[in-house]
């Protein structure tokens, strides 16, 4: 045991001299295996604290949304279907939504509109999200106004803003009263936005859902069941940008390391033989190259995961701004909750170690079953 | 120092902060649950469907309630115009009738 | 000590360029003496050098190291033996570059996983035996041919081989440092050690130290004193 631990140890020693040997290619190696496991590590890392908060926080959201739907598009839904609605057996309860989207030309940002029914809102008065609130610096009493549809001016007073806490469901908020919601946009009474449901047995919601289907059938209706699975699937490997970037850089990466590790120079080659010749096995030949391998593998998944940890929960995952941002203007400022996977942390290791060892062995291994005495011609 | 006993101790430092991330996390976790909680009951009275991720068009802002089209536009063959689309999934419904 | 009977050694065989390295070579290598295997380039010394140090396998004919037969052992065995038995000083050396003289010493006792300290200690005695302790944590590559030449011999004694192989070791020196080269194969006999050579340097050959010369010619035996 004594002797195999010593013998472990001399080969790492070597294995590091070896590498230190070869410094600027050590580094440059060291320096890309590092970003590309702090950029995966990073998206694994943000998109999994999001799915786990929004099926945490989307859980209370409401359980049937019936939408009308006029030549396949959203449109307004009036109030006498919410009869209908509430004559299906097994529906606890309906009532008409308003909201919408509100473009701010001093901000150049899209606000979202929404009519709380509980509390309600004082008519003239506005509760505002924290991203609202940045990019119009406004503070409570302070005024905004708008035009509204038919050109009159609609002004509200700031009554107060949404803690910051809430930016990932509330960020971009505007909360108003019905009356001004209905000025605004010159929505008659009568017409709503969408209808929210609850339904006294949430295992009745699919039953229930057809009734609705069935009873309404100019509408389309979501579940929350539907939210829920939309939130759990973004940021999927498939989704477009990041599989593009991902890909991209994965694939530099496999072939960056595939030359790196696999070309053997004819002074690695030489080396081999020197070390087959002064009384290497080829298994110590082998084993000195996994060393290898697994120093700068082990070192950049270390470096760049804790890198990506800090970057994603305690950074604001800053580097993902740009991205998700697109051409909004209005961009949310959150803290994640850090749900961590430690399966998928596993995964990621294996991923970025394994094959980054094994693109080291399989060359050696063709070179260490030479003669030995090629190095005596 | 044995260099065998440097790049140890580096990696050994390395693997406890591995291990502090996690108790970080978990720490992270237990203090945020008050903070999770009045999050979804503000959904709750709300009403609220969606995350606010991307901002910068309907169906980004509220990719459950996108109606089935808008991702077309204003023409079935127009390209996505913005670069959040890329990031979502389309809805995903049941197959009702 | 070492037996050799009817080796032959063909390089590229059943090519075009089939070559008959050694044809037919009958030998003894007595313990504890120096031999020396003379012959111009091509005739094969180097060859028989590598046969004898477990370095390759003759194509036909037997190999006996003691009573053992060592022709026909698979590779890792022969390893085995080439790490126990013998130690190996290359015409160029073949010092590994970038690392220290000292490290370069160590080397091959890596894989037998002994004590880092006790290696290290033995390293810088054997370096300074060979007046080199100066030189001990110099890169290999900044050596002069005599450093090099004795690194490569502390190299080959770490393991505290019974045979030394030195191949065309004065190849490389001037006369004062072939002398030198000499002096220290004396001290190896002294104290037990084989030590087989190739060499074409009258001064090698014609010295008292060596006990005999081989003369090979075209891979087959022309005279042995």
């Amino acid at each position: 045991m004594r002797v195999w631990l010593n013998k472990q140890r001399n080969l790492l020693d070597f294995s590091l001299s070896s590498l230190s040997r070869r410094r600027g290619k050590t580094l440059g190696m060291l320096t890309v295996y590092t970003s590309i496991v702090f950029v995966l590590a990073s998206v694994m890392l943000f998109s999994h604290a999001i799915r786990r908060e929004a099926a945490t926080v989307l859980a209370k959201s409401p359980e049937v949304l019936v939408q009308r739907m006029v030549a396949g598009r959203h449109d307004l839904i009036p109030a006498r279907h919410l009869d209908a609605i509430r004559g299906v057996r097994g529906v606890q309860s309906a009532e008409g939504r308003l909201w919408g989207y509100l473009f701010d030309p001093a901000a150049a940002a899209n606000y979202t509109l929404m009519v709380p029914t509980n509390p309600r809102i004082e008519p003239g008065k506005v509760v505002i999200g924290d991203g609202v609130v940045r990019v119009r610096n406004a503070d409570p009493g302070d005024l905004m106004s708008f035009r509204a549809h038919d050109g009159s001016l609609v002004q509200f007073k700031v009554d107060h803003a949404i803690s910051r806490e809430s930016a990932l469901v509330s960020a971009d908020l505007f909360l108003v009263a019905e009356e001004d919601f209905r000025r605004l946009f010159g929505i008659p009474a009568g017409m709503f936005t969408d209808l929210a449901v609850s339904v006294r047995n949430p295992r009745e919601v699919g039953k229930i859902a057809e009734k609705i289907d069935a009873a309404l059938p100019d509408t389309r209706i979501v579940l929350r069941d539907e939210i829920l699975r939309t939130y759990e699937s973004v940021f999927d490997w498939r989704e477009g940008m990041l599989l593009v970037l991902l890909a991209g850089s994965i694939l530099a990466f496999a072939i960056f390391s595939w030359e790196k590790a696999s070309g053997l120079s004819a002074e690695e080659r030489r080396e081999i033989g020197i070390l087959k010749a002064v009384g290497w096995e080829t298994g110590d030949v082998i084993l000195l190259k996994m060393l290898e391998g697994l120093v700068v593998s082990l070192s950049a998944f270390l470096v760049g995961y804790l890198l990506a940890y800090a970057h994603v929960f305690h950074l604001g995952a800053g580097l993902f701004e740009p991205v998700l941002k697109g051409w909004a203007v209005l961009y949310p400022k959150y803290r994640l909750t850090p749900f961590v996977d430690e399966l998928q942390v596993a995964t990621l290791f294996f991923f970025t170690v394994f094959p980054y060892t094994v693109a080291t062995v399989v060359p050696i291994w063709r070179a260490a079953i030479v003669d030995p005495d090629q190095v005596m011609r | 120092m044995r260099k065998s006993d440097a790049f140890l101790t580096l990696s050994a430092v390395l693997l406890l902060l591995l291990g502090a991330s996690f108790a970080d996390a978990a720490r992270g976790l237990v203090r945020e649950e008050p903070a999770l909680e009045r999050k979804a009951e503000m959904v709750g009275r709300l009403g609220l469907t969606d995350l606010v991720l991307f901002t910068e068009a309907r169906y980004t802002r509220h990719p459950s309630q996108a109606d089935l089209h808008s991702a077309f536009q204003d023409h079935p063959f127009a390209m996505d115009h913005f670069p959040t689309g890329s990031l979502l999934p389309p809805p995903i419904l049941k197959g009702r009738p | 000590m070492i037996h050799l009977s009817d080796v032959r050694k063909a390089f590229n065989q059943g090519k075009a360029n089939e070559f008959w390295a050694l044809k037919g070579i009958d030998l003894s290598v007595r313990a504890g003496k120096v031999t020396v295997f003379r012959g111009p380039s091509g005739s094969g010394k180097t060859t028989l050098l590598t046969l004898v140090g477990c370095l390759a396998r003759p194509t036909s004919g037997r190999v006996r190291l003691r009573d053992r037969d060592i022709s026909g052992l698979p590779e890792r065995f022969l390893t085995d033996i080439r790490r126990s038995t013998f130690g190996f000083v290359f015409q160029q050396f073949n010092l590994l570059k970038g690392i220290s003289a000292v490290e370069n010493v160590m080397i091959p006792a890596y894989p037998l996983g002994r004590d880092r300290n006790e290696l290290s200690e033995r390293a810088h005695a054997l370096m300074a035996s060979l007046d080199i302790a100066a030189k001990a944590h110099s890169n290999a590559e900044w050596l002069s041919g005599g450093e090099a030449q004795r690194v490569a011999i502390a190299r080959a004694l770490i393991n505290d081989p019974e045979v030394v192989i030195a191949d065309e070791p004065t190849a490389n020196l001037d006369s004062e440092r072939s002398r030198q080269f000499l002096g220290i194969v004396e001290t190896l006999k002294a104290s037990g050690k084989t030590v087989l050579m190739t060499s074409h340097d009258p001064l090698v050959c014609d010295t008292a130290v060596v006990d005999h010369v081989v003369s090979l010619r075209d891979g087959q035996l022309v005279e042995s004193r």
